[in-house]
């Protein structure tokens, strides 16, 4: 197909095309077909005989807000996205600054090491992780009897399960921000901290007045992305803990992946994964606002970000 | 198109894995019959399939096997992307949701075949259960019925020597063994996420679970809450551990090492007993049937098991007809159980001395006299999950016994609208005449 | 603190945190080499007493592993064949072609990122079922063959070929498609690359879907296939160990052998944006 010589026809299409086309197909058109059926009370019943479907509106969102379960899983997701999420920067953050540093040796090495948890099958080390937090065999009571601490119920105590969970998800996703963060810290200017150490700043202050404040678009993005990473939490309670124990850490996928494949009530995880859906877009445009402000902020007011 | 064009340059790399890839799972030789059997039984049935491809020669089985945490959804999930295997296991108490779906070939015309004796043959609480609007659609596989498992030592240290017989002989000697054993170890051990020990004393409480035609929740009746209560008790006074599911149990080391002397478990027990445990365990254990509220002989158990039933989009319908009967047949069950200590569903297996003379398989024998099904209703499943998930929100003590009964009332409601609705519709008369009803 | 000290501290945090992190893979190829029974032992060990290979054995003999592994294999393979042809094309025309909307149509794809891949998945199962996919490889292919994060990573990383290359070869008078082969393909090779590795990781890696779209035992994948196992065998730590070890293994030592693209891609990721 020659180029300016035929008809009007844009070979550009050719080259989008094939790959808008699967998306809109299998992506856009799923994803409208799911509004519509969470307008509808889909279930069982109607897979073996359309009559059986009944269009009720709003219904499904009513009952949403009426079921004792969906607000456990909101705030199941909820607490995980609260807690895992400034944690898992924390600790990306950390490993980072240990890892950049020019007096480093065995550079490489440490980042691979801390990077390997990212790129292991999720299933695999929620397994792993299952046989760690055994309350008699587990290597972790082990370690902390040595220090007269537990034993504890990790996966059997309703309190101690998402905390089991969130320390399992920090550990499986730093090394991804860490490399981030590393980027960040790399293309920080020395000469800001050589200017911050002739203030006579230290090694603590140098990292709040420098560090943080030039790292902070880095940390919107590392934010926003795990933001929303986390409101997606499903493997892990689907293989460590079935949602278990006392639904303590079904989270809203994990709810939605049991009503829509479990028995099937099509309609209302439908509702569950649209409810999923605003949220996270609701929380990605306050982040939005916030980063606004406070990019705002930083410019007028200096360090503070 | 250009397209196309272009795909003709594509290095070869891309090309095998294209062609592989058209290489669907669904294709398959003729005169093959897809099984799907669960658990222990589908590592197991394995061996059974050389006699029966010898009987029949050319036809060929392909066993697969599916855990049961995973299969009630498995099984939705291929029937609704029309991957459906030919013949597979069910869960008894699942035959009327699938039923409702059209997921199962109506067998009654089969059954009419040169041997109508042989549904006599089948415990009569059993064949119930897989008996819908008068149609026959599953065949009892083997028989599952829940009767107590307990330590014939401890409960003899602790100055028993029969198994309970009644409630209050019940607690006593869980009370007694639970002094005996001492504290960090517990009398019973009572999974919180299987809900047949609560529903089997609800039974034999005679609450009815639901009511009205099974359109409402009945769970704030007297029978009810006397049930839940007892059940509740028996955690509240630390004879029975509060659980989790997360926990990995290690049910056979525990029961070795005294953990808990009662269990209320079903017949493939029988056989993971007898491989898994220690061999000096061997006369320290037995079976008795569930014991009654009051005196009078022995208590009901709930009818469960697995039956097999033959899918309406099956390839070879008759070929796979012929897998059911052959796993229907009183000699194969007797091998099945061997191989599993899962208990037959004929009775004329029985008469074999591998289980006539197996003290253990006794305590079922009489059991399967006294059962009950749970209410036959496609959404029982969800309903059990209901009852299991308050009855753990009870024994965790987040919810008081009333609280627990009403939210599950109200949970229940609300899950059989759908149910409610169809019958109404049903019941009404059609508008038009002329249309055939609904569904 | 002398400087010395400082980087003693340094490296003593790092050995300690990479221990800490290493340490649940560790016990985890040790404990599927031990024997059965030990890995329950008390207190846990961290080493085999003896080494034995049985469990591998039972995987590869017993339950049939080399077929979900091959399974994994053509997935990941077709799907990043596949995927990195269809999204370089749409990414550098994105970047570099004109055509009416384009700009709108990106902003709204990048938009569409924030839509869990979780909301359609059920209309998507049931329209695969109308097609005739389910429970075949394409069922598990089509939904990766194109993704808006392959085309953003492209698109960003094409914005910066030079147009008087491009120019010049429009002039010689090659098509447009020639272009892309000849010329673009090879620029992109680093971004190709990544988005390689990515993809292939990821549908290696990815649970949800081969669980709910492959129904029959012998299409599994291996993460389908460990979750499967787990149902059964929970008892078997040291059988379940050697699984995780399987499936972790492969894309260990892709990323091991790859990681400067792998990396590269995340950075370059972070700071274009």
């Amino acid at each position: 197909m020659s180029g300016s010589g035929v008809a009007r026809f844009n070979p550009a299409y050719a080259l989008v095309g094939p790959a808008l086309g699967l998306i809109a197909a299998f992506f856009f058109l799923p994803v409208a077909a799911a509004f519509l059926l969470s307008l509808t009370d889909f279930d069982l019943y109607a897979l073996a005989d359309p009559a059986n479907l009944r269009l009720i509106g709003a219904r499904n969102y009513v009952a949403l807000l009426r079921d004792p379960l969906f607000w456990v899983a909101l705030r199941n997701t909820l607490y995980f996205v609260v807690v895992a999420g400034p944690l898992s920067i924390a600790v990306s953050l950390a490993a980072a600054l240990l890892v950049t540093p020019a007096a480093v040796r065995l550079k490489g090495l440490f980042r691979t090491l801390f990077f390997l948890p990212v790129v292991t099958s999720l299933v695999a080390v929620a397994v792993v992780w299952r046989y760690l937090y055994h309350p008699r065999f587990g290597l972790l009571n082990y370690a902390l009897g040595l220090i007269r601490l537990g034993p504890f119920d990790w996966l059997g105590d309703p309190q101690l399960a998402m905390p089991a969970i969130i320390a399992m998800a920090v550990w499986k996703n730093f090394g991804f921000n860490m490399v981030i963060f590393m980027a960040g810290i790399q293309s920080i200017p020395e000469r800001l901290y050589e200017a911050a150490s002739i203030d006579g700043a230290g090694a603590w202050q140098q990292f709040w007045r420098v560090t943080v404040p030039m790292l902070a678009p880095t940390f919107f993005f590392v934010g926003v992305m795990t933001l929303i990473g986390n409101f997606q939490l499903f493997a892990e309670p689907y293989v460590m803990t079935q949602g278990g124990p006392a639904h303590s850490t079904l989270s809203l996928v994990l709810y939605m992946y049991e009503e829509g494949f479990r028995w099937w009530s099509l309609g209302y995880a439908a509702a569950l994964a649209f409810v999923l859906f605003g949220l996270i877009v609701a929380v990605t445009l306050l982040t939005r606002v916030r980063g606004r402000q406070a990019r705002d902020g930083a410019v007028t007011v200096g360090a503070t970000p | 198109m250009t397209r196309l064009g272009a795909l003709v340059h594509y290095p070869l790399a891309l090309w095998i894995p294209l062609a592989l890839a058209g290489c669907a799972g669904g294709a398959a030789p003729p005169h093959e019959v897809r099984f799907w059997a669960m658990g222990r039984e589908g590592e197991v049935v394995q061996q059974l399939m050389p006699t029966f491809e010898a009987r029949h020669p050319g036809v060929r089985v392909r066993v697969q096997q599916v855990p049961w945490s995973a299969a009630h959804e498995k099984l939705l999930t291929a029937f609704v992307g029309n991957a459906m295997p030919d013949v597979f296991q069910l869960g008894s108490t699942w035959v009327p949701e699938f039923h409702a779906i059209g997921a199962l070939a109506p067998l009654d015309t089969r059954l009419d075949g040169p041997t109508p004796a042989q549904l006599d043959d089948y415990f009569g609480g059993i064949l119930d259960a897989n008996r819908i609007a008068g149609g026959i659609y599953g065949i009892p596989w083997y028989v599952d019925t829940r009767v107590l498992f307990y330590r014939t030592d401890l409960l003899a240290q602790a100055g028993f020597a029969a198994p309970p017989a009644d409630w209050a002989a019940w607690t006593a000697s869980m009370a007694a063994v639970q002094h005996l054993v001492g504290s960090g170890r517990y009398a019973m051990l009572l999974p919180v996420r299987e809900w047949q020990p609560l529903v089997i004393l609800a039974l034999q409480s005679g609450a009815t679970l639901l009511r009205d035609g099974d359109r409402y929740g009945d769970f704030q009746s007297a029978a009810f809450r006397t049930a839940f209560a007892f059940y509740l008790d028996i955690f509240r006074r630390g004879l029975a551990p509060v659980e989790a599911e997360g926990q990995i149990a290690n049910l056979y080391q525990d029961f070795a090492a005294g953990f808990f002397a009662f269990y209320i478990s079903g017949p493939w027990n029988l056989g993971e007993f007898a491989a898994r445990l220690p061999a000096d365990m061997a006369g320290r254990w037995s079976t008795a049937p569930m014991p009654a509220p009051t005196g009078d002989g022995p208590g009901i158990s709930v009818a469960g098991g697995a039956s097999l039933a033959l899918s309406p989009g099956a390839r070879d319908p008759d070929t796979a007809w012929q897998l059911v009967e052959y796993l229907s047949e009183p000699a194969t069950q007797v091998s099945f159980y061997r191989l599993t200590g899962d208990l037959p569903a004929r009775r004329s297996a029985w008469d074999d001395p591998a289980l006539a003379d197996n003290s253990h398989a006794r305590a079922f024998w009489t059991q399967l006299q006294h059962l009950q099904s749970p209410p036959k209703i496609p959404e029982w499943e969800r309903v059990a999950g209901k009852i299991a998930d308050y009855a753990d929100a009870a024994v965790r003590g987040d919810l008081t016994l009333d609280a627990a009964l009403a939210a599950l009332d109200r949970d229940v409601d609300a899950l059989l609208e759908k149910r409610r609705w169809l019958l109404a519709r049903r019941a009404a008369p059609p508008p038009d005449a002329g249309h055939p009803a609904g569904s | 603190m002398s400087r010395r000290a400082q980087a003693r501290v340094l490296h003593v945090a790092l050995a300690g945190g990479s221990l800490l992190t290493v340490l649940p893979l560790w016990w985890m190829v040790a404990a599927s080499f031990m024997p059965t029974g030990e890995a329950s032992s008390f207190p846990p060990r961290l080493w085999p007493s003896h080494v034995t290979a049985e469990h591998y054995a039972s995987l590869f003999g017993r339950l049939d592993v080399a077929r979900y592994a091959g399974n994994s294999l053509l997935i990941a393979t077709a799907t990043t064949a596949i995927s990195v042809l269809l999204n370089s094309m749409a990414g550098y025309a994105f970047a570099k072609l004109q055509f009416t909307g384009r700009e709108r149509i990106f902003r709204w794809l990048v938009a569409a990122l924030v839509i869990p891949g979780q909301v359609g998945m059920l209309p998507l199962f049931l329209l695969l079922k109308q097609l005739g996919l389910i429970n075949t490889y394409w069922g598990a292919i089509v939904p990766g063959m194109a993704s808006i994060f392959g085309i953003f990573m492209v698109r960003q990383y094409a914005l910066s070929i030079p147009d008087t290359m491009l120019d010049a070869a429009r002039i010689d008078g090659a098509s447009e498609l020639r272009i892309y082969w000849e010329l673009v393909l090879p620029s992109c090779r680093p971004i190709l690359v990544t988005l390689a590795l990515f993809t292939f990781m990821g549908t290696w890696n990815d649970f949800l879907w081969p669980l709910v779209v492959l129904t029959d035992g012998e299409m599994y994948t291996l993460p389908v296939a460990l979750a499967n196992l787990v149902g059964e065998h929970v008892q078997d730590t040291e059988l379940m160990m050697a699984g995780a070890v399987l499936t972790v293994l492969p894309i260990v030592l892709v990323f091991v052998v790859l990681q400067r693209f792998y990396i590269a891609g995340v950075m370059s990721g972070a700071l274009k944006e």
